[in-house]
């Protein structure tokens, strides 16, 4: 009896902590959006723009790396719209069934070099990362842009030795921003989002590594009219110039 | 409870019956985690999935480091142990609030305190690039980050035992003509030898956890800087099954720590 109660009182704390977490459920006038980190900036813009043009409906955002948001969705996580920084992880979620409709492809976004502002090793080319005196740091490959540096490796024939194998893009470009290492991969929107902390360096054979972003309506939409309205407001003509501004190229 | 229980049955002091409810909600709600991760393990490839080559290499460096990292601790923390619990100075309680600060802070904090001490272009990494020492991206960072994150942990329990254990045999072996250094080593440190032996093991088992200080300034390199904790941060991406059973792995040896020395605790005052 005692462990009854205990396991009973135990379940009322799980339900408190998550509550904390779900608001208030008003299903015509909220859809949650999981989108890709890199998309951060432009989809609060984009979610204001929508609000502004919806009076009444709130956007709200969860960002994070797409594997998580695809662990998190295929838990149950209420999510209206998912919008993934890779193809792969799309593919997941359709391989599940938790897709309603084809997802559509709404942006690209291409590696570019990056080293401190003052550039002290002069790199000029990917094959200037192969000198043995530039520190480089570059995505782990289980990671999207990993895998696009990978890409870039093979095709240039350039074999990076990093000093380091960072797990999240912006961990990569942490490191060049406080002059750890001498030049680092990441995408084109996350150096023009670090502005002049960082020397951005593109260079020609970064075209392998395209990463292209998908975003869908999920099966299990409590309200999908209103997200259908997002996907196309993200796809269409207003997403494109926000995007387009933050380094995002059309698909 | 248990001087009262020595005396006479009918004087014991029971705990309130109610206490046991929030008490057990409470264990239950840290041991249903560890449970969910046992009843996910697929334990066909258990095997296969620890014994890969990135998951040994991260274990055996996680290992390493760690063992490092407790060396370090014992090494400057009894020192300032002996310090704070002995020492008569004036802004004593203020020092001792400040090397406990680590206890209480995010390790991504401490990650980037470090970066800016000893990276190359921190505060003191300038000169060190001078000296050709290069601090970033080795071995040696992690163990400088889970140094800065454990040394209070081994501290703050030599303290504890210094404190319980008074001064009172010190004093004898001083009067009976010990100089410092022996009363220190014959008679001081013997007696708190179970809270620094506890306090090693607890530093050891924070080292061996330690992942965000370590991130944030050591970076990620298989065999050099990629410690258990952030291979699993880095399998979980794509291979939830080897982030699982990796999980389990660090906690069986985390367990294997705690266990060893509580059961060391009980076992008496020497």
């Amino acid at each position: 009896m005692r462990f009854i109660v205990g396991v009973a009182a135990s379940w009322c704390v799980a339900a408190v902590v998550a509550g904390c977490s779900s608001a208030p459920t008003d299903a015509n006038a909220e859809i949650v959006v999981f989108a890709a980190a890199s998309l951060r900036s432009t989809f609060t813009e984009l979610g204001s723009q929508f609000e502004r043009d919806h009076p009444g409906t709130k956007v709200r955002f969860n960002f994070a790396g797409s594997p998580d948001l695809v662990a998190q969705i295929n838990l149950g996580a209420p999510a209206d719209v998912f919008a993934s920084a890779d193809t792969a992880n799309m593919a997941k979620l359709v391989d599940t069934g938790l897709v309603a409709g084809d997802p559509v492809d709404f942006a690209t976004n291409t590696l570019t070099i990056v080293a401190p502002s003052e550039n002290p090793k002069e790199i000029a080319t990917f094959a200037d990362l192969a000198k043995t005196d530039v520190q480089v740091v570059v995505c782990a490959p289980p990671v999207p842009c990993g895998s696009a540096t990978e890409a870039v490796e093979k095709a240039t024939g350039v074999t990076l030795t990093p000093v380091s194998e960072e797990s999240a893009v912006i961990d990569v470009l942490n490191k060049i921003t406080t002059g750890q290492a001498d030049a680092g991969l990441v995408y084109v929107t996350d150096a023009s989002g670090a502005g002049d902390t960082v020397a951005s360096i593109p260079f020609p054979e970064s075209g392998v590594g395209v990463n292209t972003y998908p975003i869908a309506v999920l099966e299990e939409s409590t309200n999908p009219a209103t997200a259908q309205e997002f996907l196309d407001l993200v796809s269409g003509q207003q997403g494109r110039k926000v995007l387009a501004a933050a380094g995002f190229a059309a698909p | 409870m248990s001087n009262e229980r020595r005396t006479d049955r009918l004087v014991q002091v029971g705990l309130p019956r109610w206490i046991y409810v929030p008490a057990l909600a409470g264990a239950v709600f840290v041991i249903t985690p560890l449970v969910a991760i046992l009843l996910r393990i697929d334990w066909k490839n258990f095997i296969a999935l620890i014994s890969s080559e990135s998951s040994r290499a991260a274990l055996a460096l996680s290992l390493k480091t760690a063992t490092a990292s407790t060396a370090v601790c014992v090494l400057v923390g009894v020192p300032m142990a002996l310090v704070l619990a002995r020492g008569g100075f004036r802004g004593l309680s203020v020092l001792r609030a400040l090397v406990l600060l680590p206890l209480v802070l995010p390790p991504v904090v401490g990650g980037i305190a470090l970066l800016y001490t000893f990276g190359r272009q921190g505060l003191l990494g300038h000169q060190l690039d001078v000296l050709g020492v290069r601090i970033a991206f080795s071995t040696t960072a992690v163990v400088l980050a889970q140094s800065f994150v454990s040394l209070p942990f081994l501290v703050l329990s030599l303290e504890g035992a210094l404190r319980s254990t008074g001064s009172g045999y010190d004093h004898i072996a001083a009067t009976l003509g010990a100089r410092p250094t022996t009363v220190l080593r014959t008679v001081t440190l013997p007696l708190v030898l179970p809270g620094l032996i506890s306090g090693a093991v607890l530093a050891f088992a924070r080292a061996l956890g330690e992942f965000g200080a370590t991130l944030t300034f050591a970076g990620s390199l298989q065999g050099v800087t990629r410690t258990l904790p952030l291979e699993i941060y880095l399998q979980r991406e794509t291979d939830s099954d080897a982030a699982l059973a990796l999980s389990l792995l660090l906690i069986v040896v985390a367990a294997a720590i705690v266990v060893a020395s509580a059961s060391r605790r009980l076992a008496g005052p020497l």
